[in-house]
């Protein structure tokens, strides 16, 4: 059992543990702590190794079925860049969600579900994000995804909440079946004698799926993806359930969870289907701009503060597809550091939404304002939070876009604005639209008459503090310094060789 | 050990059974199925010690396949079958002698519950000797001691209406589908002018045989055995004997009688399937027949109101992705391990697993509550969260999610069907999996998600060899779902 393998299977084990009556805050606690650190020991390593590139490193494999005819299934783990980036983002994020999690006394219900179901949110997602087996790759996101339909149906808040449970099981439960079909057909007209992602890529190279089908089962892969990145027209579940969610569980989800569709296009939909990919990259263009620019002014008229965030989190995934359109390395780098940035903190923006969500009982703006003067923490922190978001110089977010709009505009050829020029240029405003929402938010929460029936509770403490802070420090580290993380992503981005898309 | 002494151990036991309800003085009549429960625990430890016989000219050997892992796997689901509907039917006790037991002075206070575990067993023998059958006649005979024990065992609820409406429709519409595989059987005779299978598929496969007779024959054995699997359009028959029989007869027609059926389903569309000139056709109408009980199996599962008739609408559904499986053979010359009988096979034990746990659970459910309406599963989760977790696992494998067996049963016949090019099939299949992640989740969110309405709220008691069984049902369950070889490793 390898380092790869104890932090995968901890999370679940830890879970398992509390099933069985273990005392569910601290094992919750202590298993995502430990995982945080072993991620960081394989950053650590990961720098001795990254002279090679584009190569899968602390591999483990048990084969589990291996026979004529099937598909070669293995219980393997493996990462490169792209899986240790979003393998830090999983770890760090999930650290910090259990921290800001309400104590055992507070929750209402079955705090053993709570927690239980937070590890196994967090591990589905590190799962998913380490397997390098088509199948586990699926299974552990679907792992993920149940308990966060039971999260918000059983510990949500508002009346809704039943219905906003159900509404994203079927729509989820869809979009995982729409994408199961993709990868039945890609695994299938790769041969079907593997499941193993590098094999399959390798497969893929040298005599892949006809380029006349290519496009029709990427659309599978697109539409499947999209739904769980809550790509446009697909968005619809994605609001209502981050507000009504319990804020730990929608750190997690809008964090970490979603981005595994970006995962899966990246690290199977591109490579395997590259033709497929091509041909329908203006639609994808149409799509994201349709994130950015529709549901960026939807987010403008938004009146509560969790129904804002959960839509700027869609809107901001517009982004993440520019990069992945733009299928060149600077693009896709950028992609994936945006999903780092943007993981972090929108976890950190919901975290605070939940603080004040306990504290002042309501996150409508007309029954918030001037904040800032009695809870000058507050203020500053959910300051930090919202120009990170908006994608200010200093942060995560501001790197990430940079890299994406420069790989974007590149990504043209000759002298003509194209179609994915044309595409940047719009999307462009999106930061406006951003600084519009962010500001008019802010602005309205901390700034302004102070509504005479709004009762000020204490400042931020320390212990909720300390999740906050972790998620602030991530972000301005990378904001100041994004070679932390570009070291990693660069040689796994040209690694994928996408010679064709770019 | 021959393989053949199984089949009279079991007939064995259930005449020892008999007799020792008959002949003992028994105070609680429960410890029979104790009886029934151990022997068929040995007669499963049996199935692994079974020899491949040295000579097989005799005369015997054209009745009964002498050597097939197949035969021996589907032995054992109808012996872990049995063994399940054992332990149900102790559960189940009160209700059976609730309605069976005449107030008679003088009488046991559980008179008739002694046959009710005996029965079984000879269902089990019956169906044993059905996986082994591979000559008309020893099919037919076997699908007919099966076939019979059910009529007795659905009914047996005598003070029952619905158990007696069950009781009747099957009996009528059994012995019309048993016409009609005679007829069919009779048609296949005079066209090969054999009963033995391995000919039979000889003759069928040469040129010169006589397509539109060979298809009439298809057909007529066709409607019997899509009557025996719950295919459409023969398929109307089940919503109501589900609902009507008693719970543990229902798990056991739900699960032994399907895979029974669809072992004979296989053996005997094999040959036509082999046959260069009929393949086509057969095909086409085995496409038809897939389509059209995913559809219907899965859209009307889902408004239903009353659990056992949803999970009689489930077991329509499967039976739609197993003919899908059927329906996809490979094209030939492709040598694969993954072939349909390979598949059905598989998914029939992945079935077997998560219904039996649906319905133990829905057996212990049914003990402390008055109906078996969906809305006496709201706030299980907070009256027994082992129950929940337990029906939670088993909704989670029939609606094929990862990591259950469930998944891994319906992913083989989707790559199945997509490397034969069954496009419509798999459309199909999808729409069907898709209905199907609705109505077996619903019932999943009114455990976890609502409260009950009703004042029953106290603790639900389970026995512990109830719970052992759950346990090692839902374990099953995962590590089927995790390593799929642990089934398929069986067949080879």
């Amino acid at each position: 059992m390898n380092t790869l393998e104890i932090i995968v299977f901890l999370p679940l084990v830890a879970a398992l543990a509390i099933g069985f009556g273990a005392p569910s805050r601290a094992t919750a606690l202590g298993a995502s702590a430990l995982t945080l650190i072993l991620s960081l020991v394989m950053a650590i390593r990961f720098l001795k190794l990254t002279d090679v590139e584009g190569t899968i490193f602390f591999e483990s494999s048990r084969s589990l079925l291996d026979m004529e005819g099937f598909p070669q299934l293995s219980l393997s783990f493996g990462l490169d860049g792209i899986s240790l980036v979003l393998l830090l983002l999983s770890t760090i994020v999930m650290f910090a969600a259990v921290l800001a999690a309400p104590k055992e006394n507070e929750i209402k219900g079955s705090s053993k579900l709570f927690y239980l179901s937070l590890l196994l949110i967090g591990g589905g997602a590190i799962g998913a994000f380490c397997a390098t087996d088509l199948f586990f790759l699926y299974a552990f996101h679907e792992l993920a995804l149940i308990p966060t339909f039971l999260m918000i149906g059983i510990f949500g808040h508002g009346e809704n909440r039943v219905r906003t449970a159900w509404t994203i099981t079927i729509y989820l439960g869809v979009g995982s079946l729409i994408l199961l079909l993709g990868l039945i057909l890609t695994v299938v007209g790769l041969g079907g004698t593997t499941f193993n992602i590098q094999d399959l890529i390798a497969i893929a190279r040298v005599e892949g799926i006809p380029a006349e089908s290519q496009p029709w089962i990427f659309g599978l892969l697109l539409v499947g993806f999209g739904v769980l990145v809550s790509l446009f027209p697909f968005h619809s579940w994605a609001a209502p359930a981050y507000a009504e969610a319990p804020s730990s569980v929608t750190m997690l989800h809008a964090g970490v969870l979603k981005k595994f569709g970006l995962y899966g296009l990246i690290r199977v939909a591109l490579p395997m289907l590259p033709a497929g990919a091509e041909q329908l990259t203006n639609l994808l263009l149409v799509l994201l701009l349709g994130n950015i620019i529709y549901l960026g002014l939807v987010t403008i008229a938004q009146k509560k503060l969790d129904r804002m965030l959960g839509y700027s989190s869609v809107m901001h995934m517009g982004y993440v597809f520019l990069g992945i359109a733009a299928g060149n390395e600077i693009g896709i780098s950028g992609a994936v550091l945006l999903m780092f940035g943007h993981g972090l903190s929108i976890a950190l923006l919901f975290a605070l939404a939940g603080w004040m969500r306990d504290k002042f009982g309501t996150l409508e703006f007309e029954k918030l304002g001037g904040i800032a003067k009695s809870l000058p923490r507050l203020g500053l922190v959910f300051g930090f939070a919202a120009f990170a978001s908006a994608g200010l110089p200093g942060f995560a977010n501001f790197a990430a876009e940079v890299e994406v709009f420069f790989g974007a505009f590149a990504s043209g050829s000759g002298e003509e604005i194209g179609w994915i020029r044309w595409t940047t240029i719009i999307a462009l405003w999106g930061v406006v639209i951003s600084a519009v929402y962010m500001l008019r938010a802010y602005r309205y929460l901390f700034f302004g008459p102070k509504p005479a029936k709004l009762e000020i509770p204490g400042d931020l403490n320390w212990a909720s503090r300390a999740p906050m802070l972790l998620l602030l420090a991530g972000l301005l580290a990378v904001g100041f310094v994004p070679e932390l993380l570009n070291q990693f992503i660069r040689p796994a981005v040209e690694g994928l060789s996408l010679g064709s898309a770019g | 050990m021959p393989v053949y002494s199984l089949e009279i151990i079991v007939v064995a036991l259930g005449l020892v059974m008999l007799l020792v309800d008959a002949f003992v003085n028994l105070t609680d009549k429960r410890s029979i199925a104790w009886i029934g429960m151990l022997g068929l625990l040995v007669v499963f430890g049996l199935l692994f010690m079974v020899e491949t016989p040295e000579n097989t000219d005799s005369v015997f050997w054209k009745f009964y396949a002498p050597d097939d892992s197949y035969a021996l796997f589907f032995k054992g689901i109808a012996v872990l079958t049995t063994l399940v509907v054992l332990i149900m039917g102790a559960n189940f006790s009160k209700v059976v002698v609730e309605q069976t037991a005449a107030a008679a002075k003088g009488a046991h206070p559980q008179a008739g519950l002694g046959e009710f575990f005996a029965l079984p067993m000879f269902t089990c023998a019956g169906l044993m000797w059905m996986a082994s059958a591979n000559n008309l006649v020893s099919i037919f005979v076997a699908l007919e001691t099966v076939t019979i024990s059910f009529y007795v065992l659905v009914a047996y609820l005598r003070r029952n209406v619905g158990s007696l409406e069950a009781g009747v429709k099957y009996l009528i519409l059994g012995a019309l589908s048993t016409g009609f595989l005679v007829y069919g059987f009779a048609w296949l005779f005079g066209i090969t002018g054999s009963m033995e299978l391995p000919v039979i598929a000889e003759k069928l496969s040469s040129p010169d045989v006589n397509a539109t007779a060979s298809l009439f024959a298809f057909a007529l054995i066709l409607v019997a055995l899509a009557f025996k699997v719950g295919a459409a359009p023969f398929h109307l028959w089940i919503p109501d004997v589900y609902q009507g029989s008693p719970t543990p007869i229902t798990a056991f027609l739900s699960v032994a009688s399907k895979a029974a059926g669809f072992i004979i389903f296989l053996r005997l569309s094999a040959p036509f399937l082999a046959s260069g000139s009929l393949v086509g056709k057969v095909t086409f109408v085995l496409t038809i027949i897939a389509i059209l009980t995913l559809l219907i199996g899965n859209l009307a599962a889902m408004p239903q109101k009353n659990f056992k008739r949803l999970l009689a609408y489930s077991s329509i559904a499967h039976a739609g992705f197993l003919v899908m499986a059927l329906a996809s053979s490979p094209v030939k010359g492709t040598a694969n391990a993954l072939t349909p009988a390979t598949v059905i096979t598989f998914y029939l034990g992945a079935y077997l697993l998560m219904t039996l746990l649906a319905f133990l659970v829905m057996a212990v459910v049914r003990s402390s509550t008055t109906s078996e309406d969906l809305d006496s599963y709201k706030g299980l989760a907070k009256r027994s969260p082992f129950l929940a977790f337990a029906m939670l696992i088993s909704m989670a494998s029939l609606a094929g999610i990862p990591l259950t067996a469930g998944f891994f049963g319906k992913f083989f016949v989707f790559k199945l069907a997509a490397e034969a090019h069954q496009w419509l099939l798999l459309g199909a299949g999808i729409l069907g999996a898709a209905a199907g992640f609705y109505y077996y989740l619903k019932i999943a969110a009114s455990m976890f998600l609502s409260d009950s309405d009703s004042p029953e709220s106290e603790p639900i008691a389970i026995d512990g060899i109830t719970r052992f069984a759950m346990i090692i049902l839902i374990v099953a369950i995962f590590a089927a779902g995790i390593n799929p070889n642990l089934i398929i490793g069986l067949l080879t």
